[in-house]
């Protein structure tokens, strides 16, 4: 960026939203772009329609999670249960359908209700004890992936029922993948409670200043109960896509998911301390990681080895943000 | 005096920011044994010349002797090589370790695999003797309060061997007590001539303290006086570039309707407090730190618990158990400690003053962004907030504009009854003056102002009845006429 002159700053110092949006991500889309070339350089068959569809469908659930724990982040808060929330919301979906002999609905409505109670207790102990919300949630994480290994015995529940399966597998108009619609929900209605709503000005004040949000008449509380429940809601809707993607209710399915998520948020610029963020960071942040993924596989490259490139790649970027911010509050 | 060399000299220091031009040909000269006091508005420069001194900042231009010497200060580690140490405002100690391992941070004693800690000890208690202070050099940092955390600093600086110290306001939140004890030792450092750079806002100190002092303003050297030679209305003077005479302008109202009536009011900090607040009174609390009187605000406005009494306002009881029904009835509160409480660092001056009234501008599913900015500009410039423009973050702002924009937040909400808990706490001289000159208007226009003050020339100045309390109670209710210093400081100590 050091080329910089002076209208090139005047550019990026205006208001307009696309411009801070380049301004704030510009890093990480020029690392995007790049990491783009290189894939499509080595695999020709990167930027074909149906990579890219199955690119956006795996990107999709993790972008669920990501877009509750922006919200989480940002009123300085963290979730590490929703990994496990997503397993049990799978085991839970699956068990409804399979051994309960609930309709499909419902079974969802079961699955979603559970993730939704599981991050209002999360909230409430948050709030209550004034425990770090670390603990609260590992804590909780531990105690739903526990149970979603008992329920299953550790064995994964065979889906059948084709209108289910439809959920995760299908498209719209025969072109737009069911996961892509509800994210695009998703992705609107956080992008409106943070932007558009005083519970998202009350977010940001909570992360940045919590007693000075008191001051200012914010109930801490709601706000709390608020993105940690839309977080298990987020983490259960995930789960019910997944098995249905998967043909199966999968005790084990969300192991990563959440620090996944969490990537994703920090490398979209959100601050861990809360305070600050935003969910068009958080977006960037998870098709970077998705592309990753996406070019290693088509290189052949064994999934240990993604993993390993996965924690480097996520390092690096999340340095050079902080290089970034850090040149920032020096001044 | 000018017959001996200068430890340290400063000569033409030049330091720009995008936009601000920060330090512009800057001078700063110290003798050894000397306590040289700095002094100058909030954004004077005062800070960022220190931080040049310091090695966290690096100079543009302009050349840094000492003893003589023409020297390259580039980092802090350099800083510390050339015998310079900075105590800042906040304390940098290690909260959960012991004195003693505090003060031999990174230059432990013993050999490479083990540490020999009854040594370290037994020279801290030593030092922690000379200085009179009664503590163990195994105490944890975190066992001590404020005052004894910067004895502790301080002498962590000697220790290290320092020529040069500079502290920034260390009296901010030091009571008379440990002021005393604070300038003993400094008068003890002066004896083994070391060299002091003193920044303060408070103008009493340095006649006792200070050998000269130095004027900045608007990042420009001003002028070097001896304290002896000076007056401090000459040294405003050069602060401010005009004459400022008095500031405390009131023109007092004749208050007779009761706006706030407070009864008997008691919870674990306070008890039984009872109090009026008229219309268009500035009523004063003064009383010793800890004295309850910022309880009792926190009390009245449903932060903190009631165990009995009532509140009225305007005659009708109200019952407020959090800060949003304090809002709702009409009760603002700009809380003491401005960083902690007051202000969203992260956030722009926009965000922050309608933070208070999102409901003004956020309405049926949409914001009225003209709405947002109209309500944020009128009070930024009812405030005079200097700032380059409403998205400014507040974090980069100085104290003084900072307390500004916490201020114009709660007149936004349009308070009847706004309470103050000190309100211009370590900000500059002509900030203060304007937040008196707008608590006057207030005032005028029929707000019932409370303000807690442990300065008591401002609570005389701006007050039209005082109310004293001790040991979270009122002690006395005193018109203006009666309040002068003595009477309020007799009330407020236990006799």
């Amino acid at each position: 960026m050091s080329e910089k002159n002076s209208t090139l700053k005047n550019i990026l110092a205006s208001n307009n939203p696309v411009i801070q949006y380049i301004r704030r991500n510009g890093g990480i889309i020029i690392g995007f772009f790049i990491l783009c070339v290189i894939i499509q350089i080595n695999t020709p068959q990167f930027l074909t329609w149906s990579n890219i569809v199955s690119v956006l469908r795996q990107i999709s659930t993790n972008l669920y999670l990501a877009s509750a724990i922006t919200m989480i982040l940002i009123a300085g808060g963290i979730d590490l249960s929703a990994g496990a929330v997503v397993s049990l919301s799978s085991v839970v979906v699956a068990t409804c359908m399979v051994n309960i002999g609930l309709p499909i609905p419902l079974a969802i409505l079961c699955a979603v209700v559970l993730g939704a109670l599981i991050g209002f207790v999360n909230g409430t102990i948050v709030y209550k004890t004034g425990l770090p919300p670390f603990i609260v949630t590992y804590s909780m994480q531990c105690i739903c992936q526990g149970i979603a290994y008992v329920v299953t015995g550790a064995q994964p529940i065979r889906l059948t029922d084709k209108s289910f399966i439809f959920l995760g597998t299908g498209f719209v108009g025969g072109i737009i993948p069911m996961p892509l619609v509800y994210l695009a929900v998703i992705l609107l209605f956080v992008w409106y409670v943070l932007n558009r709503t005083k519970l998202g000005r009350h977010i940001y004040a909570t992360g940045g200043n919590e007693k000075a949000a008191e001051f200012s008449g914010v109930n801490i509380k709601h706000v709390r109960w608020f993105v940690y429940s839309f977080s298990g809601i987020m983490a259960a809707l995930a789960g019910v896509v997944l098995s249905a993607r998967m043909y199966s209710g999968q005790p084990a399915v969300g192991a990563d998911a959440a620090m996944d998520a969490i990537a994703s948020v920090v490398l979209g610029g959100t601050s861990m301390a809360g305070g600050r963020g935003f969910i068009g960071g958080t977006i960037i942040g998870a098709l970077l990681i998705g592309v990753m993924n996406n070019g290693l596989n088509l290189a052949g490259i064994d999934s240990y080895w993604q993993m390993v490139a996965k924690g480097i790649i996520i390092l690096i970027a999340v340095y050079v943000d902080f290089v970034k911010q850090g040149k920032k509050l020096r001044k | 005096m000018s017959e001996r060399s200068f430890l340290l000299e400063m000569n033409g220091i030049h330091k720009s920011f995008p936009g601000v031009h920060a330090l512009d040909n800057v001078h700063l000269d110290l003798y050894p044994g000397e306590v040289h006091a700095l002094l100058g508005e909030n954004g004077a420069g005062k800070s960022t010349l220190i931080k040049v001194l310091g090695g966290i900042y690096t100079k543009d231009e302009g050349e840094i002797l000492i003893d003589g010497k023409k020297v390259e200060i580039n980092s802090v580690k350099d800083a510390e090589k050339y015998g310079i140490s900075i105590i800042h405002q906040e304390i940098v100690l290690v909260p959960e370790m012991s004195i003693s391992d505090n003060i031999f941070l990174g230059k432990e004693e013993g050999s490479s695999f083990m540490i020999s800690r009854a040594a370290m000890e037994k020279k801290t208690q030593e030092l922690l003797d000379s200085f009179n202070m009664g503590l163990k050099a195994t105490q944890l940092v975190s066992s001590l309060n404020i005052a004894q955390q910067q004895m502790v600093e301080i002498i962590r600086s000697t220790f290290s061997e320092a020529k040069i110290i500079v502290m920034d306001e260390p009296t901010s939140s030091l009571s008379d007590k440990e002021v005393d004890a604070l300038f003993n030792t400094i008068r003890d450092l002066k004896k083994q001539g070391i060299g002091i750079i003193y920044i303060s806002h408070r103008m009493s100190e340095l006649d006792q303290i200070a050998d000269r002092v130095s004027v900045y303003r608007d990042g420009k050297y001003i002028a070097t006086k001896t304290v002896k030679d000076t007056t401090v209305d000459e040294l405003i003077t050069l602060m401010v570039g005009r004459q400022m005479g008095n500031y405390y302008n009131r023109d007092y109202n004749e208050c007779k309707e009761t706006i706030l009536e407070v009864r008997n009011l008691s919870n674990k900090n306070v008890h039984n407090v009872s109090f009026e607040l008229k219309k268009g009174e500035i009523l004063g609390f003064a009383g010793l730190v800890g004295a309850g009187r910022t309880e009792t605000m926190r009390a009245i406005f449903g932060m903190d618990p009631k165990d009995s009494g009532e509140i009225l306002i305007e005659g009708k009881p109200v019952n407020i158990t959090s800060s949003k029904d304090a809002l709702a009835a009409g009760i603002g509160l700009v809380p003491e400690s401005r960083r902690e409480e007051g202000i969203f660092p992260d956030q722009s001056i926009k965000f922050n003053e309608t933070m208070k009234v999102l409901s003004e501008f956020i309405k049926n599913m949409r914001v009225d962004a003209k709405k947002e900015t109209e309500i944020a500009q009128k009070y930024a410039d009812e405030l005079s907030v200097k700032a380059p423009g409403l998205y400014t973050l507040v974090g980069n702002l100085s104290g003084g504009n900072q307390q500004k924009v916490v201020i114009a937040s709660w007149l936004a909400a349009k308070p009847k009854i706004l309470i103050m808990d000190e309100p211009t706490r370590g900000i500059d001289i002509g900030a203060k003056a304007e937040i008196y000159a707008i608590m006057n208007e207030l005032a005028k226009t029929g707000v019932s102002i409370i303000m807690v003050s442990s300065e008591l020339p401002e609570v005389i100045g701006m007050s039209d009845r005082v109310v004293v309390m001790r040991s979270g109670e009122i002690s006395a209710v005193l018109d203006r006429s009666e309040a002068d210093q003595v009477t309020i400081m007799k009330n407020a100590v236990n006799i």
